[in-house]
């Protein structure tokens, strides 16, 4: 019944809860498919290391 | 036809897309091999890349899309020269795990993550395009540069492999280290880079 609440605030997740395909009912969620899908977002949702948009302006300033 | 220069508004554009779509690159790239650290330079040379060729870019279209076949190549590069070896980042699997699940019996995510890099990379990337980065088959196919039906076929299989794995708790240990394991997927690695020109330009 209780859902353990995140002590770490950055831990909700953006989107809100994944949408459910509605679509073919035919293969039924497995576990591991909601799994799959966490992983991903899991990583998307993480802060950014500023690496990446260092990478990019200094790409951008060279051209 | 000589190619034009991008305009400076067109720059911004393709930066401000490049830019939003790094998130993805990462889960995309973290799901493939496994390691955050890994991930995250392939993630860099792949903006490199994608940077370099950015004139091929057509506006309007998916960003995810075509940097993904980037990345996508440069990681079946990089795995033929032995730089990944499949391991997989434990802490990360570990810590969704502890997000609330609503589950009654999660599954153990390392498990599952152990589990889908067991898999033929061509299986695992074409379930992780569909199953993960939400992409239809026939986007997946394009990304992958192989037939839609090919596409659902892989994603059939890796899903039966996964069930049949995570059923019967019948998770192979490490058999990406195994040797043998490790050529069987180069030799597969080799087909699925020479069969398909993916990012034929």
């Amino acid at each position: 019944m209780s859902s353990k609440t995140p002590k770490t605030p950055q831990r909700v997740p953006a989107g809100g809860p994944l949408p459910t395909p509605a679509k073919s009912g035919k293969d039924t969620h497995p576990d591991w498919a909601t799994g799959l899908r966490k992983l991903y977002d899991s990583v998307v949702e993480e802060p950014l290391p500023d690496t990446f948009q260092d990478l990019l302006d200094k790409l951008d300033a060279k051209d | 036809m000589a190619k034009e220069e991008r305009t400076a508004s067109e720059k911004a554009d393709f930066k401000r897309e490049l830019t939003e779509v790094v998130p993805h690159l990462r889960a995309f790239a973290r799901g493939l091999c496994g390691r955050a650290d890994m991930a995250d330079d392939l993630v860099q040379e792949t903006l490199l890349k994608a940077w370099a060729a950015q004139e091929r870019f057509q506006p309007g279209t998916s960003m995810r899309a075509w940097t993904f076949v980037i990345l996508r190549n440069a990681y079946l590069t990089d795995m033929r020269r032995n730089r990944f070896r499949g391991e997989y980042d434990e802490t990360v699997a570990e810590r969704v795990l502890t997000a609330p699940a609503g589950q009654e019996e999660p599954i153990h995510l390392s498990d599952m993550h152990r589990a889908l890099l067991t898999l033929p990379p061509e299986r695992r990337e074409a379930l992780l395009l569909v199953g993960a980065g939400g992409f239809s088959y026939e986007e997946a196919a394009t990304i992958c540069g192989c037939a839609v039906g090919t596409i659902k076929s892989r994603v059939g299989r890796a899903r039966a492999a996964l069930n049949a794995m995570l059923a019967d708790g019948n998770i192979p240990k490490r058999s990406i280290d195994d040797n043998a394991a490790h050529r069987a997927i180069l030799e597969e690695l080799d087909d699925v880079a020479a069969g398909q020109g993916a990012s034929r330009s």
